[in-house]
């Protein structure tokens, strides 16, 4: 049964350094807040997995967090490149970062097959492309009925999962609508998981297309309302789509990010601060 | 300002939509396909199905999203799936007529890099990597690319090979087991080049009003070869640039 604790408990009791971590929502549901708490709690070494790394992974890069990133496509969407993350790349700074590459596709086939307790995924992609020569986790398998060769991904397994959702109720039960991304997945296919959520209810009602994570299916549950900003939360807030546009300059410049980070993540104790913060720059 | 009331851009954008006809299941990348895909369905194709990556299927925004998961997409679409759903069972079961893709480079043979310039070990510029694009150019039954028309995007050769149009020529796409024909034609700024039959090889077919084939060949980093006949396009009539200029941005701006 999940237990209902403060994200900060649930981050220290369940995200340890040198862990594989994946912080997974596909522009939708974000957990940026679970991030921020990482980067407070000045979390080293990680392997960061997700399929499109954006603001929340420039910024744990940027501070130093990862050591290692998974991922399929790393950029500020409709805005252009994730600045710390291309430093830590072609200059490796703070620190160097090792990248393994994939497709979309070849991700959603690991973390599928993660989740199913299988080897490794299958998929018709990667024949002809540059990655498979730089990238050791994606192979190749002839099929034993067909003799048809298609392309192996190894099954991604993250110690902990982390994901944002809308709401749970005091059971832990997690439901979550809208864009669903790889969220399911990403809790089965994980050791560990935690799940942020907008509020706890006395009771979930359906909600249409929602998916359901039951209770004994997630470690951890913590309430953090505005949790996925600048990502968003179907009914509850729309995606701030001005911040992404505005990140790009703010995370050009390695002083500017720093400061950034430092009056808006590190002295905040959380996700309530964090938002008043931003809403005090905005209006000074 | 091309000196006929609109732009480079512009023409463009109308030429692309105007490849995608009423009632095609279009796989749309963000940016300039999204634009020429919402354009296509405000005008001749109101019945086109867009389906964007983030598993939103039939899509009709208001507004041009800034991303592929904007709220909105999955607000006005037919059905929300998830991500291992939209590339498993609707791109790789076949079920979509048209990928629209765009990148940072191309080759002769339809190819495309969105990966990195430089070496891939020490890029000179990291960008953000394939994402959808190597299945989606794999799968769609045919694939369309926009980009804009500068030696530096049109190379003789890729620092990167993130998706395969057509490899080194005829027959790689059977080699590869690739299930979609493949690109049949790349929309730029300055024209429309499209596959030669028998050579796969990316030949020039439609000149934009204004443009010379000169033009086009000293924005090409590889011996561009023409068509036995170069046809120009349609300059943009009144209805195309009043519906490109009336799509706005998700914060109200003109995004025409």
């Amino acid at each position: 049964m999940a237990e209902v604790v403060s994200l900060s408990e649930a981050v220290a009791e369940l995200v340890h350094d040198g862990d594989t971590v994946a912080l997974e929502g596909f522009t939708h549901l974000i957990p940026h807040a679970a991030g921020h708490e990482l980067i407070r709690r000045g979390a080293r070494d990680l392997t960061l997995v997700r399929l499109t790394p954006d603001v929340i992974y420039d910024q744990m890069i940027g501070m130093g967090c990862a050591s290692r990133l998974i991922f399929s496509w790393g950029g500020n969407p409709g805005v252009g490149s994730l600045h710390r993350f291309r430093d830590a790349v072609e200059h490796g700074w703070p620190v160097p970062l090792a990248i393994e590459e994939h497709s979309h596709a070849g991700m959603a086939a690991a973390y599928v097959a993660g989740a199913a307790n299988l080897p490794f995924g299958v998929l018709r992609g990667y024949t002809g492309t540059d990655l498979p020569a730089h990238t050791p986790s994606a192979s190749w398998i002839d099929c034993p009925f067909t003799g048809e060769r298609l392309a192996a991904v190894e099954a991604l397994r993250p110690d902990v999962g982390i994901i944002h959702a809308q709401r749970a109720d005091g059971a832990g039960n997690v439901q979550l609508w809208g864009i669903s991304g790889v969220q399911k997945e990403t809790v089965l296919a994980s050791a560990r998981s935690i799940a942020t959520v907008e509020e706890i209810v006395p009771e979930l009602t359906p909600m249409h297309g929602a998916v359901i994570l039951p209770g004994w299916a997630v470690t951890a549950v913590a309430v953090a309302p505005g949790g996925a900003h600048p990502s968003y939360a179907h009914g509850y807030y729309d995606r701030d789509n001005d911040f992404y546009q505005r990140w790009d300059a703010i995370s050009r410049d390695r002083d500017r990010f720093q400061a950034w980070m430092t009056r808006h993540v590190l002295e905040t104790a959380g996700v309530e601060e964090y938002r008043a913060s931003l809403v005090e720059a905005a209006t000074a | 300002m091309t000196g006929n009331g609109y732009t480079s851009a512009e023409m463009m954008a109308v030429a692309a939509a105007r490849r995608l006809t009423n009632g095609t299941v279009c796989f749309v990348g963000i940016g300039l396909p999204s634009r020429a895909a919402n354009l296509a369905r405000a005008t001749h194709a109101p019945e086109c199905v867009l389906i964007y990556e983030s598993g939103t299927i039939g899509a009709k925004p208001r507004h041009l999203p800034l991303s592929i998961g904007d709220g909105e997409l999955a607000e006005t679409a037919d059905a929300v799936v998830s991500v291992p759903e939209i590339f498993g069972y609707w791109l790789q079961g076949g079920r979509i007529d048209v990928g629209f893709l765009s990148a940072a480079q191309i080759d002769r043979f339809g190819n495309l890099n969105s990966t990195v310039i430089g070496d891939y070990s020490a890029p000179k510029v990291r960008l953000p990597g394939g994402g959808g694009a190597p299945e989606i150019a794999a799968s769609c039954r045919e694939t369309l690319v926009m980009l804009e028309h500068t030696p530096r995007a049109f190379v003789e050769r890729l620092d990167f090979v993130t998706t395969v149009g057509y490899g080194d020529g005829p027959g790689a796409r059977e080699r590869y087991g690739l299930t979609g024909r493949g690109v049949t034609a790349v929309i730029t700024d300055l024209c429309v080049l499209e596959p030669d039959a028998a050579t796969c090889e990316l030949t020039l077919t439609a000149l934009h009003p204004g443009v010379s084939a000169d033009d086009v060949r000293g924005a090409t980093g590889w011996p561009l070869r023409a068509a036995e006949q170069v046809d120009v396009g349609a300059a943009p009539s009144a209805d195309e640039l009043g519906a490109l200029r009336a799509l706005k941005t998700f914060d109200g701006r003109n995004g025409g």
